[in-house]
């Protein structure tokens, strides 16, 4: 009862007239700056603060139109991934694997509405989430120790499975090749220098931003330069939107199911979005089962994903706003904001700024609201972009990766290494490797080694603390279950099949 | 009567020159900021903040760009700011413990600390070592005995690398605190200082060493104990009831100053410029309660007296990466 009034309280600071055009226009940006790819979320919203302080705003409003950038650039990563396959921030990465065979089947304007739907439905089941669950779910995160987080990066690794499961060699040498790559760097455990040849920008390891827009991006202008030599039609077909309220209604479970999935992940400090989208595509793809036509351009294939990293963008407050703890970088700018208020985030945070918390969680569900409200007529122009023929789109395209790419660091350096991912994306595709276990293993390999190796620190180097705790145990057990029950389950599910 | 005259006759020249150097630099249109993070972090903070009020002040003439190059753990910008920008004189870069740590441990391949020259510091936050609520270490002592009596009983959490800034802070107070075996310490490096303490407040690991500005929010929730700063004198209130290192015998103060280095081949006037400005900046009421906000505590050098200050930190640093094998 409290939490309601709380909450109402939240409304009446975000529904004011100010507020709410301050929502709108954070919300658009977001998007902007969501589809653009190498603009991620955490500079979207870096790059508004200025804006914010140069408008004079007061904290709640300033924090209001952040937040509304943040829940914006959320939606705007899945415009890229659809539409060029470029991945407009990591965590839309998953939404290119149906998300594009769609738009190249002609159904960009369907992808693209129930990618909307979906990321509306991630996002307040997620709020809702946050609501009820924050005070619960800061406690519970505190029980992950080295050991459980360990056991947790297994558990997504022995997911994979599902979504490149045709030949498993392949799919461990992709992961594998991941994971080696993510070793590079300094060793945080010892301090020394992996793999950097004395090169000042392999210091800090692969920034996984130019590993993605290589490896999907550029190798993807590769294949199309092999294709077309400048000539040939669009790259998508363009079709009206047809979509029906029935096509819509039919992802509502998958987007429900993912959002929690999203949410989850989001709560754990460090997972982030990523895994997020990532576990819920995998998830999805093992209770839908034999049913499911993921990869090839299934609706539900490009629902999951967005309505998991939206779910686990909106999780990733949970730490925030209980714990003053970014599980990702965008909230990591968020926080920095806070402080800049004279805001101390922290365990205390619900107890002495309930008004700017709940004023934070009311625009986060008005801000979904317009954001829906705002993606829906805006597909048309999406979609017409498309009707530009690839000759123009391709160079665009080009330098939108190598300006996302540049702005990063400021460095001709990155952007070679973004070339040379391209060259490794055309040949691990022209090998039929897939592409995604690799980003993969170099996005978790370094958090899985440390977590391993804080473990072995801590035990002095006694291999059953891994599974020590109970919570451990739990995770492990669902992690081999995920790795054999496709092996088992799938042979009997087909013979059924076979059989009626 | 003939030794006063060249000294006049210096003082003239000098307040010529002064003057003349008054006029002689003014930045023209807009200045750049390089933090060499990623937006969120303490260098962007820096060059934010220090960017708007520079402004607002109307100190300089046009705008404040801050601009973000992440990348080597500010390698990128260090190397950035020598090959390409070094006659630039309406550049700064943000820097902290974590630069010269780094420069130090000769992370930042072929380059070193005098081929930038050093502005100012603009504050400090001071280190802490602290334990969770329920732990049984009452004071730094209780901490250091047991880890006298068994190093390996004992770990910390911190959000630096494996011999940064936050490792260092450990391995200096123990050393000061005469324990011998400083290598056998446990330190178990996270992304950041948050992400360290959900770790103590979890009972996963023993003590945290971090910064005050990371910690208050626990700090006031009482979640954390912090069972010594490592400042001169105790921080102002309300944070005046942690004992620092000293008062419990062991002589170690951890400052992680913010502040900026410029391009290595300026002129000495634009450099003077900017350290008269920072001195300015540092003295006005905004930039004290900017601080206050951050959980910056009082923490100022300039010029040369800043320049001498890093070189001797990274000596000291070095010097204590050698003795825990990390460089050679």
């Amino acid at each position: 009862m409290e939490t309601l009034n709380y909450l109402m309280d939240g409304f009446s600071v975000a529904l004011t007239p100010t507020n709410l055009l301050l929502a709108l226009i954070g919300s658009f940006l977001g998007t902007l700056i969501g589809a653009l790819p190498g603009l991620g979320p955490a500079n979207g919203v870096a790059i508004l603060i200025p804006l914010a302080f140069t408008l004079g705003l007061p904290p709640e409003s300033a924090l209001i139109m952040l937040t509304a950038v943040y829940a914006g650039a959320m939606y705007g990563g899945r415009i890229s991934s659809i539409l060029l396959n470029i991945p407009g921030d990591e965590p839309a990465m998953m939404t290119c694997l149906d998300g594009y065979p769609m738009a190249q089947q002609g159904k960009a304007a369907e992808a693209l509405t129930i990618s909307a739907v979906a990321s509306f439905i991630g996002s307040i089941v997620a709020t809702i989430g946050l609501i009820i669950l924050a005070p619960v779910l800061a406690d519970f995160a505190l029980h992950f120790g080295a050991a459980e987080y360990f056991a947790l990066f297994v558990l997504a690794f022995a997911t994979l499975g599902g979504i490149t499961g045709k030949n498993p060699v392949k799919t461990i040498v992709a992961a594998a090749l991941g994971l080696m790559m993510s070793t590079i760097g300094i060793d945080i455990s010892t301090g020394q220098p992996r793999y950097t040849f004395n090169t000042l920008e392999l210091f800090e390891g692969i920034d996984f931003i130019i590993a993605i827009v290589g490896l999907f991006a550029i190798s993807e202008l590769l294949f199309f330069i092999e294709k077309h030599m400048g000539e040939g039609e669009s790259m998508v077909k363009m079709n009206k939107l047809t979509i029906s309220i029935k096509e819509v209604i039919a992802v509502l479970p998958t987007s429900l199911r993912c959002g929690v999935v999203g949410f989850i992940a989001g709560v754990l400090p460090g997972a982030g979005a990523s895994l997020g989208s990532f576990l819920s595509y995998t998830v999805e793809k093992r209770i839908l089962g034999s049913k499911n036509r993921f990869g090839e351009g299934d609706p539900r294939g490009v629902a999951a994903p967005e309505a998991g990293n939206n779910g686990a963008a909106n999780g990733a407050l949970v730490p925030m706003l209980t714990l003053g703890i970014p599980g990702s970088g965008t909230t990591a700018v968020l926080l920095a904001m806070l402080v800049s208020l004279n805001i101390t985030p922290g365990p205390m945070m619900f107890q002495q700024h309930a008004d700017i918390v709940w004023g934070v969680i009311a625009a986060l569900l008005v801000g979904n609201v317009l954001l829906l409200l705002l993606n829906i007529p805006m597909i048309g122009i999406f979609v017409k972009l498309l009707s530009v023929p690839p000759k123009y789109l391709m160079p665009i395209v080009t330098l939108v990766a190598i300006v996302g790419i540049y702005s990063i660091s400021h460095s001709p350096f990155d952007l070679y290494f973004m070339v040379a991912f391209g060259v490794l994306g055309y040949i691990l595709r022209k090998t039929e490797i897939p592409l995604v276990p690799v980003i993969l293993g170099l996005l978790l390999g370094p958090e899985m080694e440390k977590n391993l190796r804080h473990a072995m620190t801590l035990s002095d180097g006694d291999w059953s603390v891994l599974w020590g705790t109970p919570l451990a145990i739990g995770i492990w057990a669902v992690a081999i279950l995920g790795l054999v029950l496709p092996y088992i389950v799938g042979p009997v599910l087909r013979k059924r099949m076979q059989r009626s | 009567m003939k030794k006063t005259i060249p000294m006049a006759w210096l003082a003239a020249t000098t307040l010529t020159f002064a003057a003349g150097s008054a006029l002689a630099f003014e930045p023209h249109g807009k200045v750049d900021c390089i933090a060499p993070s990623d937006p969120g972090g303490g260098w962007d903070f820096t060059c934010r903040s220090v960017g708007r009020l520079l402004e607002q002040q109307d100190i300089v003439p046009a705008s404040v760009q801050t601009t973000n190059m992440a990348g080597a753990g500010g390698g990128v910008a260090f190397a950035h700011t020598i090959s390409k920008r070094s006659t630039d004189d309406q550049l700064i870069v943000a820097a902290s413990t974590a630069t010269t740590t780094r420069l130090a441990q000769k992370q930042f391949p072929g380059m070193s600390a005098d081929m930038v020259k050093w502005v100012a510091a603009l504050g400090a936050d001071y280190g802490i070592i602290a334990v969770g609520k329920d732990s049984p270490y009452n004071s730094l002592n209780d901490l250091i005995a047991a880890i006298k009596k068994d190093p390996r009983s004992v770990s910390f959490a911190g959000g630096s690398a494996t011999g940064g800034w936050d490792h260092l802070k450990v391995l200096q107070t123990a050393e000061a605190a005469g324990v011998d075996k400083i290598k056998r310490i446990k330190y178990l490096s996270f992304n950041n200082g948050g992400e360290a303490i959900t770790q103590i407040l979890g009972g996963h690991i023993t003590a945290f060493t971090g910064d005050i500005s990371e910690s208050v929010g626990f700090i006031e929730s009482g979640d954390l104990k912090v069972l010594a700063v490592l400042s001169d004198e105790r921080l102002p209130e309300p944070l005046d009831n942690i004992p620092t290192a000293r008062e419990q015998g062991v002589d170690t103060v951890g400052a992680n100053w913010r502040g900026f280095y410029m391009p290595g081949k300026v002129s000495d006037d634009s450099y003077q410029w900017w350290v008269k400005t920072m001195d300015q900046l540092y003295a006005t009421d905004a930039w004290k309660s900017v601080m206050k906000q951050n959980g910056l505590m009082p923490f100022h050098l300039s010029g040369q007296e800043f320049s001498d200050y890093v070189h001797q930190q990274i000596k000291d640093i070095s010097t204590l990466s050698k003795e825990i094998g990390l460089t050679k």
